[in-house]
């Protein structure tokens, strides 16, 4: 997966220079934008899993939910399977071939309906059925495809234990038979053990339907595990994307490398041989982010350029994309 | 004995009685604690590790109680002790903190308050060196312009500053032992490590213990001397850190260790555990793990395994070491087995 992600062959999803802002209420009749996501740019080639991670705020969700127009992007344009999302007719194919799974399996289903009509629910919206069998058919299929006993289908969301919750996610987001799938922490609320049950089945599907994936997470050993390639977000940028191997074993900006050195090691010996770089201080507030680089005021090695313009994300090595100014002065 | 242990927990059972029946939420657990030193409680959601921590506090909610078992905290018994004894131990000898900074605080009032409050408690000192030490506190676990910080309130702090918060006030009346409840379950990555260390290095400077109850292996492996791995409120396994990582003797720690995302597994299958977690209120007569475990015996389904001693440091609950051989590992019962430990 190394070759060059800007070749035009083969890219899914293209997202160019989304703005994500939000109008947030400062004072009396008075707003004030909150850039969640600002001009970012990256493509996912088909049939790749696309990481991202950051901190809480730095805006991963929203580019999930920007690329399938739950918001109404600022700015910038989005181009799923060479054709840009534009008007309402673009917006209802994007539906049809782009899903999305949760992060919380307990808030994502309605507890008043039953495991039937959560599946079958994307059938109704999109009539992909002719009659009812055929639609029990396809729900009941698509049960069997995560690992759900069929007995269970006029059961209602609370009767399941949160690793069986997300797998009817899975399976409503899978029900149109979708091309790309936005999976926004679909792990982190489940137990370690149930979680690598979730994960192999991600990994199943992605090879038996051939699913392209953005997986959003702040768990960076499960996105090492799952990505072919992983962005790294801060403050509402996109501060490095590359390679998985390469991104988790040679970071290039200064926060990514902080991130890298502080994900714990499940193993006694790297852990307390690991040379933490421990970042001082808290993410600003998006609604005041710092001028230039977001990252420069907890940046070691920021410098007065730092503060004056946003650094370009530029390609530094094939496939490896960085933004930092200060990029030679970095050891 | 030379060294007696600062605390000394043995054949804990903590049940919830709820309409539906007897949660058997901790199940026979023993384990020793000595003075300085980190103890990793680990298992997963349900497992009974944040019950065996309260149980030590005595803090447990509504229809919990401590049915049997004896918890010696530096030699006094703490079972069935009373309100007035363990409101002296509660703050002053051992603290918790909890996993979510963002509720444990009163939003009402200010942080000084807050601190202040947890001192003038627990301590003689006058408000006015109530609040010198407060401030202390702050500047000790980094709280830039502790003064100030002291009249805002919780809204005003950000998730890690909190926890930062939360610590300074377990930790102002100098406590023995801090029990640290998912302290970084709620924070970002880098945030968490920014606490880790901090917790670390307090730890060396005032040479208190710590239990330190997680899910998180990566916090395990970084922070803890050794450790205990729970399953349906029973322990599975216990051991120093390096054995347990290394050298795991029981197939639910063993299952756990499989289903960790490391670098190293990456384009590759993981080995999940199969089955899901199993019901307190119905549980089987033989190992709990049995039904959920790709080895299982006859035996593991008919009765459940005793402790047995693999080496000096190292313990588990496994039948299939028995099977596998390992002679030296001659079986304790588990008053015995915690004597060892």
């Amino acid at each position: 997966m190394s070759e060059n992600s800007m070749n035009k062959d083969g890219i899914l999803v293209d997202v160019q220079h989304l703005k994500q802002y939000f109008n947030i209420n400062v004072g009396p009749m008075q707003t004030k934008p909150l850039k969640a996501v600002d001009d970012v740019s990256f493509a996912i080639k088909k049939g790749e899993t696309l990481g991202l991670v950051g901190e809480s705020g730095c805006g991963k969700t929203t580019v999930g939910r920007s690329i399938l127009h739950l918001y109404k992007p600022t700015g910038g344009e989005v181009v799923f399977n060479g054709r840009p999302i534009k008007g309402k007719a673009d917006i209802n194919m994007l539906r049809r071939k782009a899903t999305m799974v949760f992060q919380d399996p307990y808030s994502s289903l309605n507890p008043r309906m039953t495991v039937s009509d959560i599946i079958g629910e994307p059938l109704d919206i999109h009539r992909m059925y002719k009659n009812k069998a055929e639609r029990r058919e396809r729900i009941l299929e698509l049960m069997d495809q995560v690992g759900l006993n069929s007995e269970h289908a006029s059961r209602y969301a609370h009767e399941f234990s949160g690793g069986q919750r997300q797998r009817i996610g899975i399976a409503r987001a899978l029900a149109l038979r979708p091309e790309f799938i936005v999976c926004d922490e679909p792990v982190s609320a489940l137990d370690v053990s149930i979680q690598a049950q979730v994960i192999n089945m991600f990994v199943e599907l992605q090879e038996k339907m051939d699913l392209t994936y953005l997986f959003i997470a702040h768990d960076i050993l499960v996105v090492r595990h799952i990505s072919d390639r992983i962005a790294v977000m801060y403050l509402g940028k996109m501060v490095e994307l590359a390679d998985a191997a390469e991104i988790y074993e040679h970071p290039l900006h200064p926060y990514t490398r902080s991130l890298m050195s502080a994900v714990p090691q499940p193993d006694p010996n790297v852990a307390k041989a690991n040379k933490r770089i421990v970042l001082s201080g808290d993410i600003p507030s998006p609604l005041n982010a710092p001028s230039g680089c977001p990252f420069r005021t907890r940046c070691r090695y920021a410098a007065d350029c730092c503060a004056e313009s946003m650094p370009e994300f530029k390609e530094v090595a094939s496939g490896h994309f960085v933004a930092c100014h200060r990029l030679g002065e970095i050891d | 004995m030379a060294n007696e242990p600062l605390l000394k927990v043995r054949d804990l059972h903590t049940s919830f009685f709820t309409p539906a029946g007897e949660v058997k939420a901790v199940n026979g657990v023993s384990f020793n604690l000595d003075r300085g030193k980190v103890l990793g409680i680990v298992g997963e959601s349900g497992s009974g590790k944040s019950v065996t921590a309260y149980s030590i506090m005595q803090i447990l909610a509504g229809t919990g109680k401590i049915v049997s078992g004896s918890i010696k905290l530096d030699g006094q018994e703490l079972v069935g002790a009373g309100e007035t004894v363990m409101k002296t131990v509660r703050g002053n000898k051992v603290s918790i903190i909890f996993q979510d900074p963002m509720t444990s605080l009163n939003p009402t009032y200010t942080i000084g308050h807050q601190l202040m409050e947890a001192i003038l408690l627990h301590t003689n000192r006058t408000k006015e060196q109530a609040r010198e030490r407060a401030v202390e506190m702050l500047r000790l676990v980094n709280v830039n312009e502790p003064e100030k910080r002291m009249k805002q309130y919780p809204f005003e702090f950000s998730g890690g500053m909190r926890q930062r918060v939360m610590i300074a006030m377990a930790l102002a009346c100098e406590p023995d032992i801090l029990i640290a409840d998912e302290p970084t379950t709620a924070l970002d990555v880098t945030i968490q490590a920014q606490i880790l260390e901090l917790m670390k290095s307090l730890q060396e400077e005032l040479g208190m213990a710590i239990i330190m109850i997680t899910h998180d292996l990566g916090v395990v492996a970084q922070m803890c001397d050794e450790v205990i791995v729970m399953y349906a409120g029973s322990i599975c396994e216990q051991g120093t850190a390096e054995e347990i990582f290394y050298n795991p003797k029981h197939e639910y720690t063993k299952g756990l260790m499989r289903s960790i995302p490391t670098a190293d597994t990456a384009g590759s299958k993981l080995k999940p555990i199969t089955g899901t977690p199993i019901d307190l209120l119905n549980m089987p007569e033989g190992c709990p793990f049995a039904p959920r475990c790709d080895n299982a015996m006859k035996i593991c389904i008919k009765k459940k395994c005793e402790r047995m001693r693999i080496n000096e440091f190292h313990f588990a609950s496994c039948w299939m070491n028995v099977k596998e051989g390992i002679e030296n590992g001659t079986i304790l019962n588990s008053k015995e087995g915690g004597e060892e430990a």
